[in-house]
């Protein structure tokens, strides 16, 4: 019995050693430890055997068993990586074939630029609002301390829908608005369209955007205007970022400046880009006028505020050195896929 | 505003720094220099030279060998000018020195021209005498200068001094930006007083005094006045004996480094004052005026009147007229009559020196098409007590230079003029704007140098006239402000109560429709408010559309900008066309852009403003492509439930079959579809092109970011398949609603995942198939439920006419 089951093992891990395709070493499974197998036989074959006997021969008998199997599962492991591996070998690609894009467009430059600010702002606490764009004369002009007479309002070159009723030149109208709803402080962005009568060419266009910024509270400084704006074009331009304040005239605000920013090209030294000025202006601001303040019926003993106001293209164009401002309002494709 | 910084430097001798310093110093407190140009610039190693001797060239007809005396040395010259004689003093660039310019006057080069030693023809030539173009400047501003050829001294030059020097091109020509509000500063004056306190130098402004004759100006004109509401102070003199001649060299400098041509005395004399003191004036022959009477008053309707420059104007009643007894002589201050111009023969002149409603000027010289340096001037109202001062310095400066005598005294007409500003003197309230810790001292030191007296005993402080800018105390921080120095005011950051950064919901859904449009494929693009009212045509709207209620600009740019738009497609139809005529492949682009719907028409209240989310495109895609892009915006706003399309939309400019209003909950939110080819072709596009609109006040209002957790199934789902053969002009989107009404609760989804018509389906059929998935929450589903759910639904499709396919 014993040379028997040698025998069988021998001949068992003879046939896995020369099996040569997972199919072969799945028939020497079936034939030695099938239902039908070697080992299986052996097995019936027990009742041959002497009671006192049987013990043995059965440990012999699995013994044999494991043996097989376990050299068995062996060779199957070996066999499937080898498979695996010849099967991956065939599978090489190359890598440098063009990417499978999802083609995602692209946002307009202006808004690219509108969102940043956005960001910057709403950081520190203000609330993006939104104003009419055909607007009463008395919000885009009266209330901001441009009367009737007013040099300024000739200088604005207005589109006029009626005696009453115009396309805004400014979003400094959305200030009034936010002022007369009484709830203060105010910290507000306004954000919009605004419209002036110039010819289409390389530097205007009669219809841009403007970005509004007002802030109104006790005990609100020149000082915190020039702080806020000199944080906030350090975030738009980069934290080299220097700032400059030229007295300038607004009717809405006094005093007012003008805040030119250190080129982002030279970094102040001077290029073509700033006109080897060093200097970039950037945006107009100043203390609310306290005469705005009270046609708003908001005390200026008590209030105080700073207002600013700068052109989104202008940011958008010297941002990405657009050099023709034509390109953002006719949506060409291969301009838009820039950003 | 031009001007040479030598006539500032003659009210502020002390002045000192360099071209760069003083525009930089000046731009800082806030007089904006936009620039400057040196008026040496290129100009090197000229001196005055004296030509001892003129002899023939040997070998050139046209040329002519010169002896120069430089002062050190006599240098031999070869020149070509015509206009040469022994004796003249000429100016003369040495070897290797430079000039700005050629002879002729064209552009100066950027380097200018350097002038070396060599042989004309022959014969060694030492330098070069110099023309007026060549020295970079033009007859205009150098009357004297001969057309053609070398500039010779008039006056006494030293031989060998700087002959740039003794042209007075040793100078700086400064350009200003002058704020509206600062009228004083369009003056030399004005900007000189700044220039000291800027500085911190002292200023010196003439000193007006008039040696006037024994005779009485009343003796010679009257004057009355009779709209003071519009001509608030006229001011009269009267000069006589007029001699008309070239005015000094000085003058003249000044006059053509502010871009001002001389003429003769009395005219520069007039342009200077207007200069130095930011006044116009006018200067009448006194013998054309009849009955030796000026009256100023408004013109008649209809009237004619010939300017001085030859041109008839079209008066109106609101237009102010200068007359005297019989006719009109002058637009008040816009231009003067030609009945009245000065001319060389002149004996007798009256100066005019006015103060003006500058918004009646404004407005009358926009009426007339006439801006003139003067109108440029009153329009922004000037200070009625500096017209006195201007007509005397006018008259000073006749009987100075010899042009005339000055008849005694002045006819001065106005009401009350407006007196001094007077405010208190607040330092802390300053220092609490500005953020900044000035001293009182400081401020007051501030306040001597720009004029604003202060009375310690009643601690007032008086604004001067010329500063009508001065009326509140935030207009004294200003001041403050600007000589303390912008610069030095500390940078805070506000530390008042704390609010909360926020956009609005409104804002947040158009930022999801931008990420949204972007990840499917769609770029950006942005269009004009206005257009022509013209697209209605193009996009085939019958003429008695809504849409054609269009708001109507009452000045546009012209027809194509001239109504503001009612709809958003023909920008986005335009930017397609644009994309296909320049051939770009697979375009899409979206807009967010308002529309414009007037109430009523005209208008007379503000329009509604209605945010547009338009699609567009062209190339590789369709109409389902474009419905793809609406339903995955509406899901990421969170509008989960069953949008629905409704072919009849009724749009001319689509496809009559390939269009449907998008609906969802009842409402119409927008529409979608194909552009109809004749609206293709109006574009010039010879491509599909699809696009959707959607009207966002109708869309926000469904939007919501709040999100519910449901659970995922724990039971497993029952799918059945059917397949079915259905009348053609049943859309599966009748089928969905079938499915959907008697799915019942167990109804988890439907897919269509088959639609066939052709070979083996009967004509007027197609074959629609879809997968069914039914699930339960709570069980695990048995057959009988799915099967009595499968019947409710085939029974509901029987009766549409709908057969399953065996």
């Amino acid at each position: 019995m014993k040379e028997k089951l040698e025998q069988i093992k021998a001949e068992a891990l003879r046939q896995i050693e020369a099996s040569d395709a997972l199919e072969k070493l799945n028939e020497v499974k079936v034939n030695y430890l099938g239902k039908k197998g070697e080992l299986t036989a052996v097995l019936k074959s027990m009742k041959d055997v002497a009671p006192e006997d049987r013990p043995k021969v059965g440990q012999l008998v699995n013994e044999t068993r494991e043996e097989i199997e376990r050299v068995l599962e062996e060779s199957v492991k070996k066999m499937e990586k080898a498979v695996r591996e010849a099967k991956m070998k065939k599978e090489v690609i190359d890598v440098t074939l063009p990417a499978k894009k999802n083609n995602v467009g692209h946002r307009h430059p202006n808004t690219i630029a509108l969102e940043e600010v956005e960001r910057i702002f709403i950081g520190m606490g203000y609330e993006v609002v939104e104003g009419p764009e055909v607007e009463k004369d008395y919000y885009n002009f009266e209330a901001l301390n441009i009367p009737a007479d007013h040099p300024a309002k000739d200088e604005q070159d207005t589109f006029y829908i009626t005696g009453d009723i115009l396309l805004r030149t400014q979003t400094s109208s959305t200030q009034v608005h936010e002022m007369e709803k009484g709830r203060l402080p105010i910290r507000m962005i306004a954000p919009g369209r605004v419209f002036r009568s110039d010819e289409v060419d390389a530097t205007h266009s009669p219809s841009f955007h403007q970005i509004e910024g007002l802030v109104i509270d006790r005990n609100i400084t020149f000082a915190d205007l020039k702080g806020t704006l000199a944080e906030f074009a350090k975030e738009l331009f980069g934290e080299d970022t220097k700032v400059k304040f030229r007295p300038h005239h607004f009717p809405f605000t006094e005093p007012s400046a003008e805040m030119d920013v250190t080129c982002f090209k030279c970094g102040g030294k001077g290029c073509r880009f700033c006109k080897g000025e060093g200097w970039i202006e950037i945006l107009g601001c100043g203390m609310v006028h306290p005469h705005v303040l009270e046609m708003s019926k908001i005390d200026p003993e008590k209030y105080t505020g700073f207002a600013f106001g700068v052109g989104l293209e202008r940011i958008a164009l010297l941002k990405y050195e657009i050099d023709d401002m034509r390109l953002l309002y006719e949506n060409d494709i291969r301009f838009l896929k820039q950003f | 505003m031009n001007t040479a910084l030598s006539w500032i430097k003659a009210y502020v001798p002390d002045l000192e720094c360099t071209d760069q310093e003083y525009m930089d110093a000046m731009t800082l407190s806030g007089t904006k220099v936009e620039g400057y140009s040196r008026l040496d610039k290129n100009l090197d190693k000229i001196v005055v030279g004296q030509i001892d001797k003129i002899e023939k060239h040997p070998d050139a007809d046209k040329l002519i060998v010169c002896q120069v005396n430089i002062g050190s040395e006599v240098i031999q010259i070869v020149t070509g000018a015509p206009n040469v004689k022994e004796g003249d003093k000429v100016p003369v660039v040495l070897d290797g020195g430079k000039v700005a310019g050629g002879h002729d006057g064209g552009p100066l080069p950027e380097d200018g021209i350097t002038i070396k030693a060599g042989k004309l023809r022959g014969v060694p030539s030492n330098g070069m005498m110099c023309s007026i173009e060549e020295l970079g400047s033009d007859r205009n501003m150098y009357p004297e200068a001969p057309e053609m050829g070398i500039y010779i001294f008039m006056e006494d030059v030293e031989i060998g001094s700087d002959a740039i020097e003794a042209l007075g091109l040793r100078d700086t020509v400064f350009e200003y930006e002058v704020t509206s509000n600062r009228v004083d500063c369009y003056s030399v004056v004005g900007i000189a007083r700044e220039a000291a306190a800027t500085f911190r130098k002292p200023f010196y402004p003439p000193k007006v005094q008039v040696k006037e004759n024994s005779e009485r100006v009343e003796d010679y004109i009257s004057v009355e006045v009779e709209d003071k509401e519009l001509c608030p102070r006229y001011c009269a003199r009267v000069c006589t004996n007029i001699k008309i001649g070239p005015s000094p060299k000085w003058m003249q400098r000044r006059l053509a480094a502010s871009g001002i041509r001389p003429i003769n005395n009395l005219v520069d004399i007039t342009n200077y004052v207007m200069e130095e003191y930011g006044q116009p004036m006018h200067a009448f022959d006194l013998d054309t005026i009849a009955g030796h009477k000026i009256i100023v008053r408004r013109a008649k309707d209809g009237d004619v009147f010939r300017t001085l420059d030859g041109q008839d104007r079209n008066l109106d009643s609101d237009v102010l007229m200068i007359c005297d007894a019989e006719k009109e002589v002058g637009i008040a201050g816009i231009m003067g009559g030609e009945n009245s111009m000065i001319t060389d023969e002149v004996k007798t002149v009256l100066f005019e020196a006015a103060t003006f409603n500058g918004a009646n000027i404004r407005k009358s010289a926009k009426r007339i098409g006439l801006r003139t340096d003067a109108s440029g001037k009153f329009e922004k109202g000037l200070d009625p007590y500096n017209a006195e001062a201007a007509v005397n310095r006018a008259c000073q400066l006749i009987e100075e230079l010899g042009c005339g005598e000055v008849v005694g005294g002045i006819v001065d007409v106005h009401g009350d003029l407006k007196e001094n500003v007077i405010l208190p003197f607040e330092p802390d309230k300053y220092n609490k704007l500005l953020g900044t810790n000035v001293s009182k001292d400081e401020m007051l030191d501030i306040f001597k140098m720009i004029e604003v007296a202060y009375d310690p005993a009643t601690n007032n402080l008086t604004m001067p006239t010329f500063r009508q800018d001065l009326l509140r105390q935030c207009d004294i921080a200003e001041e403050v402000a600007r000589f303390y120095g912008y610069d030095k005011i500390p940078t805070t950051l506000p530390n008042g109560e704390a609010t909360t950064g926020k956009l609005p919901f409104k804002l947040r859904i158009e930022q999801k429709a931008r990420d949204i449009a972007e990840y499917c494929g769609f770029s950006q693009g942005m269009c004009y408010s206005f257009e022509s009212p013209k697209v209605f045509d193009k996009l085939l709207l019958s003429a008695d559309d809504p849409v054609r209620h269009a708001i109507q600009i009452s000045n546009p740019l012209g027809e194509d900008f001239s109504i503001m738009r009612t709809v958003s497609l023909n920008g986005m139809l335009t930017s397609l066309a644009t994309n296909y005529n320049r051939r770009n492949k697979d375009v899409r682009l979206y807009e967010l852009g308002n529309i414009y719907i007037p109430k009523a028409l005209p208008l007379n209240e503000l329009p509604d403003e209605r945010m547009q989310f338009t699609l567009g495109m062209y190339g590789d895609c369709d109409f389902f492509t474009m419905k793809g892009v609406i339903e995955e915006f509406f899901d990421s706003i969170g509008m989960r439930k069953k949008v629905t399309y409704d072919p009849n939309a009724g749009k001319n400019f689509l496809h009559p079959g390939r269009q449907a209003n998008i609906i969802y909950e009842g409402a119409t939110l927008g529409y979608l579809g194909e552009v109809h080819p004749e609206v293709c072709e109006n574009y010039d596009m010879k491509t599909k092109a699809y696009v959707a609109v959607l009207d966002m006040p109708q869309v926000v209002p469904f939007a919501t970011f709040d999100r519910k957790y449901e659970g995922i199934a724990k039971y497993p789902a029952v799918s059945r398949d059917i397949s079915m053969v259905v009348p053609k002009d049943i859309m599966v989107g009748q089928i969905e609603a079938v499915i959907a009404q008697r799915g019942g609760k167990i109804l988890e989804d439907y897919q269509l995942f088959d639609i066939y018509e052709g070979d083996q389906i009967e004509e007027g059929f197609k074959s629609v198939a879809y997968s069914i998935t039914f699930r339960a929450k709570d069980k695990t589903l048995e057959e009988a439920d799915v099967s009595s759910a499968m019947k409710k639904i085939l029974n509901g499709l029987e009766g549409m006419g709908i057969e399953l396919r065996k």
